[in-house]
């Protein structure tokens, strides 16, 4: 069997989920080994339109960048988005709690107008095609996107967790985020990082994206012992999930 | 000699974000030679707005990866500033330990993946592994290494977690301080033997220069090697006092140019560099001994203005940071390590943080209300300040080196792009050449 073709294309994000890639090190020459990475802007100078797996990263902003998300789609027998930005919007996302011409503006000044800074409200991937896998994240953990190529490659479908961070928080035995008097969005966010922000001191700040049915009333319960309200919630949830869809 | 080039590069490939280069040239006269930026903009100035003091860090790491670490710390100075909040010797000194990994596993990255397969006549550094094996492992090696270093103090490699406004959620322990310092001492020949494999390959890096404004970070108190603190400098300056970080925007001088999502930056000149060259030119003497021996080895001295040697002071840079780092821990280590609590209260304020991120300073200022949100923000990316100059050196570039016809020049430009180690995201996007014809 002849390798599968992989491409890696990238959109508005800040390119730290290729990074993680990268960041594999050693392991990277064995995956490299794998498959026939045809096209990777950020790491060769080869390209080409003939590919199996399009990797995806980063948000659509564009008209022009919507365009080009299609292409890669009619292209592609399996796309994969890579990383909060191009699975749920991330936190570029943030920007479509303002008006855009107001965003612009404030970039940009009395040159706001010129056609090449037009912006429109950020979409993930899933809103303009179908996306056969999210690796979520930001940035990605480099194992899960290990893990994913490697069932891919065994024509097995990769698993997500559909559980919160709670559970892999307290299976590492961490002392809760609430106790701190910090709001934590633990309960209601989607596990596979491994708790790794609690772990290092810091409430989870939602990069994975929501489980798919977050228990809103135990959320609710544990809000009310500890004395805080919705709108403290909401100021977090805003970071990563502002106007978010399903993270599946 | 052809007399009509046509250089379209849509996309310039190796380096961070999106990038064009233009060339035309008709009966040998050049009609068109422009450095384009078309990334999507992001508007993280806006977005920030509304949002806490607190969560300031975690958005705008996001503006880049590569150097996510540097936009943590130049936001949370800003914040501290604004908010009049100290931190202790201990945190700062962690900090800096933090930083310097940051330009390690960057200039690692960019020297080591993006920059010598040019130098090796590749494509990238894939067909490199098989060619030169070993030299391949060393830097994966270094570069490993730097990571770990990185994710030991900030809880992960990319976007830190554990930097926080007043100073950190969490604090490695004296041991792992102690095999982190192993580890950099092992490092040390892994780190000489890729600087003797790029000295074999130096005379790929084009013959080329042009009289540059360098501008960096200087500090005087205590005289050290300028990536963390200090004041803002530059090779222009005869003599003026350097630039209180506060007063960043008469340096920077941001405006925006119909070439480039990203804003560009003028100061003395109609343009000027930054990044390690820059801080090289500036404080070459403060240099640590193994550092100025890399320098030494490529005849890299004070007032270059090759482009291209930018990667030779990264490398020298990668020399200091390594052992300056070796003595902040033996620094820490002496007085033990204690766990500091953290608690912050909000106030009005307005603040600015600077750095020197690995491809060059770095400018951050934000206004917070009394509640502690976020009110208006104003911040200034290395890349930015460099896409002028880049578009300066093209200007001088392409005239003399026409002569390596259309597929010497196109890879000589993209060369050159790379040379500054662009972070087009960062700068919003930018990369791609086109010769017309």
């Amino acid at each position: 069997m002849s390798k599968p073709r992989v491409a890696i294309f990238d959109f508005a994000c800040c390119e730290g989920c290729q990074l993680q890639i990268v960041n594999l090190e050693e392991e990277i020459l064995d995956l490299i080994n794998l498959v026939d990475v045809v096209e990777w802007r950020e790491a060769m100078s080869e390209q080409s339109h003939d590919y199996d797996i399009a990797i995806i990263e980063g948000s659509i902003t564009r008209p022009e960048d919507e365009k080009r998300v299609l292409l890669i789609r009619s292209r592609a027998k399996i796309l994969i988005a890579l990383g909060a930005c191009a699975a749920t919007g991330g936190v570029n996302k943030l920007k479509n709690n303002f008006d855009m011409k107001e965003v612009r503006q404030c970039v940009y000044g009395k040159d706001a107008d010129l056609p090449h800074l037009d912006t429109y409200p950020t979409k993930a991937v899933d809103e303009i095609v179908e996306v056969d896998y999210k690796i979520h994240g930001c940035p990605i953990e480099n194992s899960e996107f290990a893990r994913v190529i490697r069932a891919l490659l065994l024509g097995k479908r990769p698993m997500v967790p559909d559980y919160p961070v709670c559970v892999e928080c307290k299976a590492k035995e961490n002392v809760c985020r609430w106790e701190y008097g910090e709001t934590c969005l633990g309960p209601i966010i989607r596990a596979g990082c491994g708790a790794r922000c609690p772990t290092a001191g810091f409430r989870c700040f939602g990069c994975r994206g929501y489980v798919d049915n977050p228990n809103v009333e135990a959320a609710r319960e544990v809000m009310a012992k500890y004395n805080l309200t919705e709108e403290d919630l909401k100021t977090r949830m805003v970071l990563f999930g502002s106007k978010q869809g399903p993270t599946l | 000699m052809s007399k009509n080039i046509s250089i379209n590069v849509h996309h310039i490939t190796r380096v961070e974000g999106h990038g064009n280069i233009v060339v035309n040239v008709k009966n040998g006269t050049i009609e068109q030679c422009q450095w384009q930026v078309p990334e999507a903009p992001r508007f993280f100035e806006a977005m920030v707005r509304g949002r806490r003091f607190d969560d300031i860090q975690t958005i705008v790491s996001r503006i880049c990866g590569i150097c996510s670490i540097s936009h943590s710390f130049a936001a949370i100075k800003a914040v501290e500033d604004a908010l009049g909040l100290e931190i202790t010797e201990q945190a700062d000194k962690l900090r800096l330990l933090l930083h310097y990994s940051e330009i390690m596993q960057s200039h690692t990255l960019h020297v080591g993946y993006l920059v010598s397969p040019d130098l090796f006549g590749e494509k990238s550094v894939v067909p490199l592994v098989s060619k030169a094996p070993e030299i391949v492992k060393k830097i994966i090696k270094v570069h490993r290494v730097a990571n770990q270093w990185s994710e030991l103090l900030a809880g992960r490699i990319t976007h830190p977690i554990t930097v926080i406004p007043g100073g950190f959620s969490m604090i490695p322990s004296e041991q792992q301080l102690k095999d982190l310092k192993k580890q950099l001492e092992e490092i040390v020949p892994d780190l000489a033997a890729v600087c003797e494999a790029v000295l074999s390959v130096a005379d790929k890096f084009p013959a080329f220069e042009r009289e540059t404004e360098y501008i960096s970070l200087k500090q005087d108190n205590p005289p050290l090697y300028a990536l963390f603190h200090g004041d803002i400098t530059s090779t222009d300056c005869n003599g003026d006092g350097p630039v209180p970080v506060r007063e960043w925007e008469r340096v920077a001088n941001e405006y925006v140019t119909p070439q480039s999502t990203a804003k560009w930056t003028r100061w003395h000149r109609d343009a000027f560099a930054i990044g390690a060259l820059a801080r090289f030119n500036n404080n070459a003497e403060l240099l640590s001994p193994l550092a100025k021996k890399v320098a030494d080895m490529f005849g890299l001295k004070k007032g270059n203005c090759n482009p291209f040697m930018n990667s030779v002071a990264q490398l020298a840079e990668c020399a200091f940071v390594v052992e300056n780092a070796i003595q902040t821990i033996d620094a820490l280590l002496s007085k033990g390590l204690k766990q500091e609590k953290v608690k912050v209260s909000p106030r009005a304020g307005r603040g600015s943080g600077c750095v020197e991120a690995p491809r060059g300073i770095l400018f951050h200022t934000y206004e917070f209300n009394k509640n502690g949100e976020c009110v208006a923000a104003n911040i200034c990316i290395p890349t930015n300040q460099n896409h002028a100059n880049i578009q300066k050196d093209f200007e001088k570039f392409v005239p003399e080196f026409m002569h390596l016809g259309e597929d010497g020049l196109r890879h000589g430009m993209e060369m050159l792009v790379r040379a500054y180690d662009p972070c087009i995201s960062c700068s919003t996007h930018m990369l791609n050449v086109t010769f017309v014809k």
